[in-house]
């Protein structure tokens, strides 16, 4: 028994300090979903199900599945004008919630973490969406 | 009287389900009201008087047909004989420009044409000394003067306080009942809970003196801990307000949780219920709070379900929509479109959409030509509503 505390203690002391990209990334997430429900969770809703034809959903989003640049460009820059998510057309206006680099990695890993979507376990970093930039 | 008491107490719930199924049957009715009015979408045209504004919040139109705009980014724009000058009015101080803060409202002193003094509202960001959270931000009011392209005169009326970190629910309308007072009107930053707490600004209507000074007869001035700026409570994010062109009243309409979004009249320190009554639910589908009305709690003169997440209204009282004077005209942001409510004594007996798919509505006003004016964040333009002939 007290090995298996001593053990169990050991994996959570190594983990702690050790962090591997999944803890990074699960800690990401987390952040995340603070950061999404304070900015984006009005419009796009609890369950990334957005609303039909006036704000497009994220979860199982074509748009933003398919490229993530797309949503990190998004969320850095604002979004106007006429896109297609899933086959219906939008033509709204995201105001840029201007949040900083590190709060949009995090975000983004968590809508790509949830209701269904998955990034596969990689992880969108502060430098990636660092270097996005806007194109007019 | 004991008796009596009992008995009161006994029926007490009977009438109150009774009185709530009621309000419920009454606020949910929808476009369906009798007497359709004769003046239609049809009647009315639609002219862009401003372009290529970015992000812009409110205007205010001045009499010799200029408009000045603020846009959210911190900016004071001109449009000076229907264009927008390039170069931004000099004045406005530093803004905090994140989530839903900004640069925020603006309205002319009702005796503007005299004394030229124009109020703005904005995000600002904590400044040493202040109460609150260091990086954090809250609204606060100012008024100055419009001399050339400069803002002169420039006084700080009132912050609201504490700062807070968040994001969300700035409020920022501003308003004169024409006998010397201003209302401001301020969301609770995220913080649901201190709406109910009345030694904190969020999710107030503030009254104070035109040159910012408290009024002594403020309904809080007297209770211990409370702020004496305060005139009503328990509102989330308050994005329209307006007087009553007849009573005097305030009206106010406010972004609700989901499903919550509520056009309320506002009187002296009542409480408005926010976090302790809601039609709506919390966008994480989770409740709020189960009670949709309770004593000593006001109720809405109509809600919003779904939500249309309202910005900017107007009362029209010009003979150019004559058929629709002493209603409200509502813009929505969320549905990019405005919402002509019937007005009947304080009653909303009618509402139907117009000018579907508009933009994102940010403001509505009525002008001095009597038509009514409404800024559009997403195309960036100002565009004037009128009648056809």
């Amino acid at each position: 028994m007290k090995l298996i505390l001593v053990l169990l203690s050991g994996i959570v002391f190594c983990s702690a300090v050790f962090p591997t990209q999944d803890d990074e990334l699960a800690k990401s997430i987390e952040r995340g979903k603070m950061v999404y429900s304070e900015n984006c969770i009005s419009c796009h809703m609890g369950t990334g199900e957005g609303v039909t034809a006036t704000f497009p959903p994220l979860a199982k989003s074509d748009y933003f599945m398919e490229n993530p640049e797309n949503g990190i460009k998004a969320v850095k820059f604002g979004l106007m004008g006429k896109i297609k998510v899933n086959g219906v057309e939008y033509d709204n206006m995201m105001p840029s919630p201007g949040l900083g680099n590190d709060e949009i990695a995090d975000v983004m890993n968590y809508i790509m973490n949830s209701w269904g979507n998955s990034s596969e376990k990689k992880m969108i970093t502060e430098k990636m969406v660092e270097a996005v930039e806007e194109k007019k | 009287m004991n008796k009596n008491s009992s008995v009161f107490k006994k029926y007490l719930p009977l009438a109150l389900g009774g009185m709530l199924l009621t309000a419920s049957v009454g606020l949910m009715s929808y476009n369906n009201g009798p007497g359709k009015s004769l003046l239609a979408e049809s009647d009315l045209k639609v002219d862009t008087v401003a372009t290529g504004l970015t992000m812009p919040w409110a205007s205010a139109l001045l009499p010799n047909g200029d408009i000045l705009v603020t846009e959210r980014g911190g900016k004071l724009r001109l449009v000076s004989k229907g264009k927008l000058d390039a170069t931004p009015v000099a004045g406005i101080p530093e803004v905090w420009y994140k989530g839903q803060g900004g640069l925020l409202d603006i309205a002319l002193h009702p005796d503007y044409k005299t004394n030229g003094w124009i109020y703005i509202s904005y995000s600002s960001p904590k400044k040493d000394g202040e109460e609150g959270d260091d990086g954090g931000a809250n609204t606060a009011l100012m008024r100055a003067k419009l001399k050339g392209k400069e803002l002169t005169d420039i006084q700080h009326l009132f912050k609201a306080l504490p700062n807070v970190k968040g994001n969300v629910h700035f409020g920022g309308r501003i308003v004169f009942d024409k006998k010397g007072y201003v209302f401001l009107s301020l969301g609770e930053r995220g913080q649901k809970e201190n709406s109910q707490n009345l030694s904190k600004d969020q999710g107030k209507v503030v009254r104070l003196f035109e040159d910012g000074k408290i009024p002594t007869d403020n309904p809080f001035v007297k209770t211990a801990g409370a702020k004496p700026e305060i005139w009503t409570y328990g509102h989330r994010n308050p994005q329209g307000m307006v007087i009553h062109p007849t009573t005097g009243v305030i009206w106010e309409h406010e972004h609700g949780p989901q499903g919550g979004d509520e056009l309320n009249i506002v009187e002296k320190g009542k409480n408005y219920g926010w976090p302790l009554i809601t039609y709506g639910i919390d966008y994480d589908n989770s409740i709020i709070s189960k009670d949709t009305a309770k004593a000593g709690l006001e109720q809405p003169v109509i809600f919003w379900r779904p939500s249309i997440a309202p910005c900017g209204m107007t009362f029209v009282t010009s003979d150019k929509f004559k058929d629709w004077k002493g209603d409200l005209i509502v813009g929505s942001l969320k549905f990019m479109q405005l919402q002509h409510l019937t007005v009947k004594g304080n009653k909303v007996t009618k509402r139907e959409v117009i000018f579907d798919k508009i933009g994102r509505v940010r403001d509505v006003r009525q002008g001095w030509d009597g038509n009514i004016y409404v800024v559009l964040e997403n195309s960036g333009k100002v565009v004037r509503i009128s009648p056809k002939s």
